[in-house]
């Protein structure tokens, strides 16, 4: 559905996008992961066709965003950054406006935009001026728009943000449920919202993709590091000495917890699970032992790992 | 086309359904309700041959108005829209630059003529009670409406152009207001030096928007000034385009 290849974007003395790469399949979510001012903006700009790249090629269904540009904006449903309304307009007609703009036909614009606001729940502020909405309701007056032309592509920059947990919610419901029937990119910086709706993750810096895989592989091909947690009754010193001694584990860190209890934080070779073997050891031993459990490295690990590098070169 | 409409039936909504769009049409209002009293003022001392609507134009109110409104009008049309974002989602569907810069040309000149609705009242009173006829025929008043239209056409293009320049407001209607000024200005420039040759005081002429202005209101429609009027109007307009296609090239 995208093609995106050596896509490089300058401002005037500034690089944004530095050569990219990537493809996005039909039907896929595919999110885009990064602090602020990795790139991710501008790279959905240009796949929106409002900026042109300055240099590389960019595909959305066969056609050239910046060659065919009437072609692939009928088929992108863009919300930009800060979900850019018209305040002084109804919701119902703006939308209706929209639709019209996109190339809908009267009629046909009627009941896409009756559609869409029933899929946004926007049924009953229909009449409303959007300028007075809150924000929430404005969010998904935005992504209605993005979605009133039945796009192929869908592009949502930060859909998001500024929204309490419970709009958040209802937001990400929506955007999940377009999965299979629509393309969708979405960009964030908020890292669960990566996991819980999107098939695929790319994680950008400095206009750089540094990593393109499902949330699931990300997360395995860090299992080598995965640590584990035990929480046990006994005297410091055997702890330390047991852990040392057992070839399994890589690394370790005794701290008190709570009354006499010891936090283990251990950390084994090559992504083996010790937690069999430290219950062995708790029973053999009679010590007390109250909790025992893997982490799992979040997104969020994986994601300050791979960008890491770059922040310690500012440092 | 149907975009086009689309297009220019929401920008006629923003300055009809807007507080600043009756603000104009007020000030308008103010203004030519004021050069009438003086215009009257005048009339009951010395007798005058001219027609009222060249009197009208004698008195710089109608220049004042159109200087002053044309920024003013036009100064959202860009700029408010590349500020709050929407210039984005609206250049991002699949219109063309020529329709949106065409439908908010459009909406601005429509809205500019509606400003001066009440002069035309102005005009009717002053017949109802002067019982006379004079100076104040279909000619004139056409004619006086045309080159309103013309004047108009080529301020509004001059701040569609200030206006696709820059993401601020008062920027964009301090560049038309000087643009406007200076081409106005140009008139006077005519008479204030002498020409040296033939050629230079004639292309000087063509300039002279106060001048030419007499005579649409006194019916005169000339064609070389009708040719200044509409083509300096394209060109302000090309110009804008270039401006807005600009970011393709950036």
């Amino acid at each position: 559905m995208i093609e995106v290849s050596n896509l490089t974007k300058r401002y005037a003395g500034r690089t944004a996008v530095d050569d990219i790469s990537f493809t996005v399949a039909r039907g896929e979510i595919v999110g885009l992961l990064g602090p602020n001012g990795a790139g991710k903006s501008t790279t959905m700009r240009v796949l929106s066709g409002f900026m042109p790249a300055t240099s590389g090629t960019v595909k959305v269904a066969g056609f050239d965003v910046f060659h065919d540009s009437e072609e692939t904006r009928r088929r992108i449903g863009y919300m930009p950054e800060n979900n850019p309304l018209y305040g002084e307009m109804r919701v119902r007609e703006y939308l209706k406006f929209r639709a019209r703009l996109k190339g809908l036909g009267w009629r046909k614009s009627r009941e896409r935009v009756s559609t869409v606001m029933e899929q946004c729940s926007l049924t009953d502020v229909g009449r409303r001026v959007i300028g007075q909405l809150s924000k929430g309701y404005k969010q998904r007056v935005g992504l209605a728009d993005a979605l009133v032309h039945e796009p192929e592509l869908i592009i949502l920059d930060e859909p998001t943000i500024g929204l309490d947990p419970q709009q958040i919610r209802a937001v990400r419901a929506l955007i999940k449920s377009l999965a299979g029937k629509h393309t969708v990119l979405i960009s964030t910086h908020i890292l669960p919202e990566v996991e819980m709706m999107c098939g695929r993750v790319l994680i950008m810096l400095d206009g750089r993709v540094l990593a393109s895989d499902t949330p699931e592989n990300l997360q395995r091909r860090m299992a080598g590091g995965n640590q584990i947690i035990a929480e046990i009754a006994a005297p410091e010193d055997v702890l330390r000495s047991v852990w040392e001694n057992l070839p399994e584990v890589e690394q370790f860190d005794v701290s008190p917890g709570e009354g006499s209890y010891w936090r283990c934080a251990i950390t084994p070779h090559d992504g083996q699970d010790l937690r069999p073997l430290i219950y062995a050891l708790a029973q053999e031993n009679n010590w007390m032992l109250r909790e025992l459990t893997r982490s799992r490295h979040s997104l969020e690990d994986i994601y300050m790992q791979v960008t890491k590098p770059a922040a310690e070169e500012i440092e | 086309m149907r975009i086009f409409g689309t297009l220019l039936r929401r920008e006629l909504g923003t300055f009809f359904l807007s507080l600043s769009g009756y603000v104009i049409i007020a000030a308008v209002t103010l203004l030519t309700g004021l050069s009438f009293v003086v215009l009257v003022q005048n009339l009951g001392t010395d007798p005058t041959p001219m027609p009222i609507t060249e009197m009208f134009y004698r008195t710089y109110f109608f220049w004042l108005i159109v200087l002053l409104i044309a920024p003013v009008i036009t100064m959202r049309l860009f700029a408010l829209e590349k500020a709050t974002g929407t210039f984005e989602t609206l250049m991002t569907t699949p219109v063309g630059d020529v329709a949106v810069v065409a439908a908010k040309f459009s909406a601005a000149l429509i809205f500019y003529m509606f400003a001066w609705l009440p002069l035309l009242g102005c005009l009717f009173i002053l017949r109802h009670f002067t019982h006379q006829n004079v100076g104040m025929d279909v000619g004139t008043i056409g004619g006086m409406f045309i080159g309103t239209f013309l004047t108009g056409g080529l301020f509004l293009s001059l701040g569609c152009f200030a206006s696709a320049l820059t993401k601020s407001q008062v920027a964009a209607a301090m560049i038309s207001f000087v643009l406007g000024v200076s081409l106005f200005a140009m008139g006077f420039l005519a008479s204030a030096i002498p020409a040296a040759t033939q050629w230079q005081s004639q292309v000087i002429a063509y300039f002279g928007l106060f001048e030419q202005m007499h005579d649409f209101a006194r019916g005169v429609l000339d064609t070389r000034t009708l040719v200044f009027y509409v083509s300096a109007t394209f060109l302000f307009l090309f110009l804008t385009l270039r401006v807005v296609e600009s970011r393709r090239w950036k």
